[in-house]
């Protein structure tokens, strides 16, 4: 006769699971990369492309990979934070142009300011599929050994800074 | 507030628009048969729940692109699933791998069969030996 | 000023919902006929009050009133007035004004035809839709106001999405809700019962055609909203197992087996603590439904913009209603217990099948919608469940079903002898065979097992189902004919059966080819030459488009031209996607433009979708079936009520 419980019970179950999922942003989609190695890259650079920027460039430092482009609204947004960054912090910054225009996004980084030690250059987006790149801006850390350590996804603020990656240098030695 | 909303603009879902892929379709019509299979399985992950196949956002047409060329070069699906999985984790595939976590998932439909035929079984041999004499209403 | 008066009616129409559920319960409790006659009178008016609301929301619309935040987010100066009317439903906080709008008129529909039920189960009914009204008008109120004014109002507003600038979207809502707000009136009608304690024969026939018209409602709102998806998203698909789709499919799949387990209540008193629980799980599942959609929980291209802030308002509503409806159910549904049994192949046993077959069916639906859900909150990451999954899962039990049904149409109450059955069907049975080989042999040039399976049973059904009506129809005259009742079911039935026509065909023998065109450049697919003639620019009310025209040939003759668009909406800025559709009873051609390539040169895609015209005639056959059997005469005929006996309802006749 307990069986007429089980409808009450099996509801009661449900709803703390619809409570925390209600807190929870269904359109974020976490890195498989955390705790992994950073993909290796080699791409032409932007500013010259005889040259090559890729992960030997920043090899054996703690760096951080900011994907961007300028169709991108929410990368114009958090440009000012990153040249403000590219001079306080001690943790290079390297860009990854994504999917973008040559000419526009040299003229870009013309007028606005380059807060980047260099940019890779990635036309067919090759390479952002690597980092499992799905809406530009993404900013990755990757510490010294090579692992990405932090993903962020929207553009980045002093608030979101100091609140996940600062800490997370810090802990892992950041940069001298 | 301004910054999800800048970040949800870039990243807004094209809208449910054809996908037309132009790359060249396989000279196999085999090869053909299971490329269209693996991309209408493949979830565009930058929109409102699609699949690459029929996005026409342009992280769509990259992943059909690797996913072609990956079959070019002989990989088979458990590759392809492998490297999808890798960049952007399982929720990028609208079949669910069988894992610890999802095998409740395969193997529900089978168990809850079973539990239908016991119920089933229960209530007909309880009902078998009763009586059917009683009157009721017209024609149900 | 008509926005703050509208308001102001939605706040009337509050406090009359508030005494339409409290006063009329207490009264039926204590048999006080003057709070009790409250239950009608205060139903009537909270639905002026409401209907009243939504005309002022919809003169705002119409007028371009852009100093409502709600008209200036969803509507334009250059928007067909249509579409401005239809706006008034096309996000968030009008369609909930809708779904508000739409329990009141029910619930005014179940005072007026409710003249012949005991008075203290009829204020019950009315009360506990009044206690929903409360809670819904609340909602809105609190959370969700459509009346909310924007200052300075803007010149001009964001335009209704161009999705929604659609006929069949427009119409889609509306009957969509009837569906699903409809099940409230089976809600009530088993909440009533619980508290009497009475839950009888009678109780069931009262029930039925409510359900039935709240189930016909949906049927079609969801085959609206399928056979939209198909021709406006431009991929030429009918069902995603989008999280928002199931989400209408789930209480669909319980009310089918609500209507029929109330069949074996009404007949035998059997079922009647599965009739209770489905009850009370079909509405469960449409406001399940409501909070998957609005608040923001799931991914979907069907969800509304919002919040958890109403997220967590919904669901503490949702769990209220729950939690009491199911705590009525596990103190009273002991208590049901009949002495009446069955044999093997009578239709109880079938209904029985029929029940437990759906109810896994539902299950694993709303497994695989929740699964993603429940996988993160345990923090085991993020995986997706698709078609893939969903199309296996579904099949499991359905395939069963459509098999059995056939016979359980014609097994007989109590029990059933097999020859006699068997002999019922020896012809069905036999069409349906051959149909199965000749189906997809002869029509469409290839034979696979899955497609028999459905082909076979498609025709299987559509046969049994005709077998009544075909019987009776050569009947000699002064016989007794077919019920509505059972021609209803026939019909209904016969609906099924179409239905699995047509999505067994277009899902083994659907044809897709991409190309790359330029004028003068052709396709061929399935004996059809799709060439595509010019490329121009069109202008609408409130966008500008680009136009293929595209000649469709067979054998060399001209059988028609197609034009489909890619259009650009002036506001909002996207691309929409128009197909262009050639249509037969057996087959859609259908073309859709995709990128544009080159200067002259767009990818174009050309589909070939035999029977898919099935899929939703199937659906409103079904649909028209429940008519038929609502307007049976024993729903029609007066009955002298008593507070005892069951047989006093042999009276009818």
């Amino acid at each position: 006769m307990t069986r007429f419980i089980l409808p009450l019970i099996a509801f009661a179950v449900l709803i703390p699971v619809l409570m925390i999922g209600l807190t929870r942003n269904p359109n974020e989609l976490p890195s498989p990369l955390l705790q992994k190695p950073a993909p290796i890259f080699e791409l032409p650079s932007l500013t010259d492309p005889a040259q090559t920027v890729g992960s030997a460039s920043y090899a054996k430092q703690m760096v951080l990979i900011n994907v961007w482009a300028t169709w991108c609204p929410g990368c114009r947004q958090e440009h000012g934070f990153l040249l403000e960054l590219a001079e306080e912090s001690a943790v290079p910054i390297f860009g990854l142009n994504w999917r973008d225009n040559r000419p526009d996004a040299l003229r870009w980084l013309q007028t606005l300011g380059d807060p980047y030690v260099a940019s890779a250059y990635d036309e067919d987006g090759r390479v952002g599929i690597d980092w499992g790149v799905y809406g530009a801006p993404e900013t990755f850390l990757v510490d010294a050994d090579g692992i990405v350590i932090h993903k962020h996804i929207a553009p980045l603020t002093r608030e979101i800074w100091e609140r996940d990656f600062v800490p997370l240098i810090n802990e892992h030695g950041g940069n001298k | 507030m301004k910054i999800l909303v800048a970040f949800c603009l870039t990243v807004a879902a094209a809208l449910p628009a054809v996908a037309i892929d132009t790359g060249q379709a396989f000279e196999d019509p085999e090869l053909q048969a299971r490329y269209e299979k693996i991309i209408s399985e493949v979830r565009c992950l930058k929109c409102q729940n699609q699949t690459i196949k029929d996005s026409n956002a342009f992280l769509a047409g990259d992943l059909r692109r690797e996913i072609r060329n990956m079959i070019a070069e002989g990989k088979s699906d458990a590759e392809i699933a492998d490297f999808l999985v890798a960049r952007y984790g399982e929720f990028a595939l609208y079949r669910p791998r069988v894992t610890g976590k999802t095998l409740f998932l395969w193997i529900a439909p089978g168990i809850f069969l079973l539990g239908g035929a016991i119920v089933l079984w229960r209530i007909l041999q309880r009902r078998m030996t009763m009586p059917i004499d009683d009157e009721s209403p017209e024609e149900a | 000023m008509i926005p703050e008066i509208g308001h102001f009616a939605l706040i009337l129409a509050l406090s009359l919902a508030l005494c339409q559920g409290i006063l009329p319960l207490i009264g039926a409790q204590r048999n006080d006929a003057a709070m009790m006659a409250v239950a009608r009178t205060a139903a009537t008016g909270q639905f002026v009050f409401v209907a009243f609301a939504f005309a002022c929301l919809t003169w705002a619309f119409v007028q371009s009133d852009f100093s409502v935040a709600y008209v200036a987010s969803h509507s334009q100066l250059a928007l067909p007035t249509v579409y401005k009317i239809s706006a008034v439903w096309g996000a968030h906080e009008g369609s909930l004004l809708l779904w508000v709008l739409i329990l009141s008129a029910w619930t005014v529909a179940v005072g007026k035809f409710s003249h012949d039920l005991p008075e203290s189960f009829s204020a019950r009914v009315i009360g506990v839709l009044g206690l929903l009204s409360t809670g819904f008008l609340l909602f809105t109120l609190l959370t969700s106001n459509p009346f909310v004014r924007l200052s300075p109002a803007p010149p001009d507003g964001a335009d209704l999405n161009p999705l929604l600038q659609d006929p069949g979207l427009a119409i889609h809502p509306p009957i969509l809700y009837a569906g699903y707000v409809g099940f409230s009136v089976a809600f009530a009608f088993a909440i009533a019962a619980m508290l009497s304690g009475n839950l009888d024969q009678k109780w069931a026939r009262w029930t039925r055609p409510w359900t039935t018209a709240a189930w016909m409602f949906l049927t079609v709102g969801i085959a609206l909203g399928s056979w939209w998806a198909y021709y406006e998203l431009g991929w030429g698909g009918w069902w995603f197992w989008d999280p928002v789709e199931n989400a209408s499919f789930m209480p669909w799949l319980i009310g089918t087996a609500l209507i029929h387990s109330l069949a074996v209540t009404e007949k035998r008193g059997l079922f009647k603590s599965w009739t209770l629980l489905l009850a009370i799980t079909a509405f469960s599942l449409s406001l399940l439904g409501t909070f998957l959609v609005r608040s923001g929980i799931l991914v979907s291209v069907h969800a509304f913009a919002t919040d958890p802030t109403r997220g967590f308002f919904i669901l503490a509503f949702l769990g209220v209603v729950i939690l009491g409806a199911l705590a009525l159910y596990a103190w009273r549904a002991p208590d049901l217990d009949s002495p009446a049994g069955f044999r093997p192949l009578s239709r109880e046993t079938f209904l029985l099948l029929n029940n437990v077959l759906l109810v896994i069916a539902t299950a694993l639906v709303f497994m695989g919608t929740l699964a993603p859900l429940v996988v993160e909150v345990m923090n085991a990451g993020k995986i997706s469940v698709g078609p893939p999954w969903f199309e296996l899962a579904f099949a499991i039990p359905t395939i069963p079903l459509v098999l059995l049904m056939a016979v359980g149409m014609h097994s007989a109450w109590r029990a059933q002898d097999y020859r006699q059955l068997a002999g019922r069907l020896r012809v069905p049975a036999l069409l349906a065979v051959v149909a199965g080989v000749a189906i997809p042999t002869v029509f469409y040039g290839r034979f696979g097992l899955l497609v028999s399976v459905g082909a076979v049973a498609a025709v299987w059904i559509i046969g049994a189902a005709l077998v009544d009506p075909i019987r009776s129809w050569r009947r000699a005259a002064g016989a007794t004919g077919l019920s509505r009742s059972m021609l209803g079911m026939s019909v209904a039935h016969l609906g099924v059966g179409l239905f699995t026509l047509g999505v067994t065909v277009v899902s083994a023998f659907n044809i897709e080819s991409d190309q790359a065109l330029q004028p003068g450049n052709s396709v061929e697919i399935a004996g059809y030459q799709f060439e595509l003639r010019e490329l121009r620019d069109v202008e609408g009310p409130n966008y500008s488009a680009i136009e293929g025209v595209i000649e469709i040939r067979k054998n060399g003759e001209i059988i028609g031209q197609v034009r489909p668009q890619k259009r650009q909406y002036l506001v909002q800025q996207n691309w929409m996607t128009e197909a262009g559709i050639l249509a037969l009873w057996n087959r859609d051609l259908f073309v859709a433009l995709g990128d544009q390539l080159g200067n002259d040169t767009w990818s174009v895609r050309v589909q070939y979708k035999p029977m898919i015209r099935f899929i939703w005639l199937g659906a409103l056959v079904m649909a028209l079936g429940g008519l038929i059997a609502i307007t049976d005469r024993r729903y029609r005929v007066r009955q002298r009520v008593t507070e005892t006996s069951a047989t006093e309802a042999l009276e009818s006749a």
